[in-house]
């Protein structure tokens, strides 16, 4: 298995093809689509009754506090990443270390629970 | 200048990868129609070629020749920028799948894999999580309330399934020791696949990968009754088109990482027989992929089944589930696949 630069190389590519693509496409679709601009069709579509107020209020902080957990959550599991690699060569002293780590962050995950983070219900 | 001569055949499979993926993706939507229709005793799509067969290329081309329309208190830019990286990177993960074993032709021995990083796996799901900021950017640019509304659901389902996700492989690789897909498929040469030692994982898997896919059960983010469409809502024309096809390519490659992860990519049983019968690699390596899209395609049906037969979860319920139920069930597993790993195979253990 070699993973020198020539390896990374097809995926670049890809971008090129992929992107070039999406490009042409989109350049295609605005030259080809017919153009006939009124102003009610350019309004936002609100199930055709007239659109009220702006869209970019605020919204429920649950959503946020969501994003917040998951970086935190989301960092623990690439922290597992390489452990889970290297598994077999930590023997059991990587199991105790990773018991010590996980005891830690699931101490932490039964208090948002308990502290009602996760409760969309209400 | 650089020698290219090496590349040929990763330009040629990517080529050859970029048209499969589009015809697939295509012949998705129409199979989509066609098992929606046979569920619900329907006939479907009849009208153009046999059965309908052309469908497809009717809707591409009505895609193309639809007015794009950009409202005006959209963002201009982020609106066509949404659609454009969600396709994008829908269109980046194929390459480090392994399509199929080695192939002799001409003289020249390569792989059915463009490339084969040694962390193919993170790569999958470093793009695929990229797939989101599309749907965000879009919901977001779109400037409507029903757009906004879809685009935070999206969001925070997708990176809240992502951890139930990640934590699943992790059991797997305690197992498999290596990131790099083409390892992870040859270790499961013949029968002996992953899903006899990861069922638990692979049932965690799936369920985070309908959840990544915004597919029903779970396809809150454009349920028709309640947003209208969702983060698309003011999409058009090939815009449209693209978070569509996006949608239809995400479901093929993580049919394809499916069953290169938990069902042995395109090994299959009595591979080797087969191998000492022919005398021919070339024969083994078609046969098996042919397997690989075999399974690819039973779990694209699967996808399109279980959208016929469970209904849609309220927000709550989702956000229950994969929080209270997924994590600690695949925590749980990372646990009972350690000490697995541990007694059964203490040789090669701790040292």
């Amino acid at each position: 298995m070699n993973s020198d630069l020539s390896s990374y190389f097809p995926i670049a590519l890809q971008f090129i093809l992929a992107a070039g693509f999406v490009g042409l496409t989109m350049f295609v679709t605005h030259v080809v689509g017919p153009n006939l601009r009124t102003r009610k069709k350019l309004k936002p579509f609100e199930s055709g009754i007239n659109p009220s107020g702006n869209a970019r209020q605020p919204f429920a902080i649950k959503y946020f506090l969501t994003a917040i957990l998951f970086v935190l959550f989301d960092v623990e599991v690439i922290f597992l990443y390489p452990w889970a690699i290297n598994y077999r060569e930590l023997g059991v002293y990587g199991i105790l270390t990773m018991v010590i780590f996980l005891g830690l962050l699931l101490s932490g995950f039964f208090y948002i629970i308990r502290k009602g983070a996760l409760d969309w219900d209400q | 200048m650089m020698d290219l001569t090496p590349f040929i055949p990763s330009m040629v499979l990517i080529l050859a990868l970029f048209a499969l993926t589009m015809l697939i993706a295509l012949y998705t939507t129409f199979a989509e129609r066609k098992v929606a229709a046979f569920m619900q005793d329907r006939i479907g799509p009849n009208r153009f070629g046999p059965g309908g067969m052309f469908q497809p290329l009717a809707d591409g081309v009505k895609m193309f020749l639809k007015e794009e329309i950009i409202p005006v208190a959209s963002n201009k830019f982020l609106f066509i920028l949404g659609p454009s990286i969600a396709m994008v990177a829908a269109l980046m993960t194929g390459v480090v799948i392994p399509w199929g074993d080695e192939l002799t032709l001409l003289g020249v021995t390569f792989p059915l894999q463009i490339t084969d990083l040694n962390f193919g796996l993170l790569y999958i799901f470093a793009v695929v999580s990229i797939g989101v900021y599309g749907i965000m950017i879009g919901g977001w640019a779109s400037n409507n309330k029903f757009s906004l509304l879809g685009a935070i659901r999206a969001s925070s389902q997708v990176i809240s399934y992502e951890i139930g996700m990640g934590l699943s492989i992790i059991a797997l690789l305690l197992i498999t020791g290596s990131l790099s897909m083409k390892e992870i498929v040859e270790q499961q040469h013949g029968f002996n696949w992953n899903i006899w030692y990861q069922p638990i994982g692979f049932l965690i898997f799936i369920t985070c990968a309908f959840a990544e896919c915004n597919r029903l059960p779970f396809d809150l983010p454009e349920c028709e009754t309640e947003l209208i469409g969702g983060y698309h809502t003011e999409y058009s024309s090939m815009k449209l088109g693209f978070f569509l096809f996006a949608e239809y390519i995400n479901m093929f490659i993580s049919s394809a990482v499916m069953s290169t992860l938990y069902f042995g990519g395109y090994n299959f049983p009595f591979m080797d027989q087969l191998l000492e019968l022919t005398q021919s690699q070339n024969l083994v390596t078609l046969v098996g992929t042919v397997f690989f899209f075999g399974k690819i395609f039973f779990f694209i049906f699967f996808f399109m089944w279980i959208r016929w037969t469970i209904p849609r979860f309220r927000y709550d319920q989702l956000m229950n589930l994969g929080w209270k139920v997924l994590i600690p069930l695949a925590l749980l597993n990372i646990l009972l696949t350690g000490i697995g790993v541990a007694l059964f195979n203490p040789s090669s253990f701790g040292n």
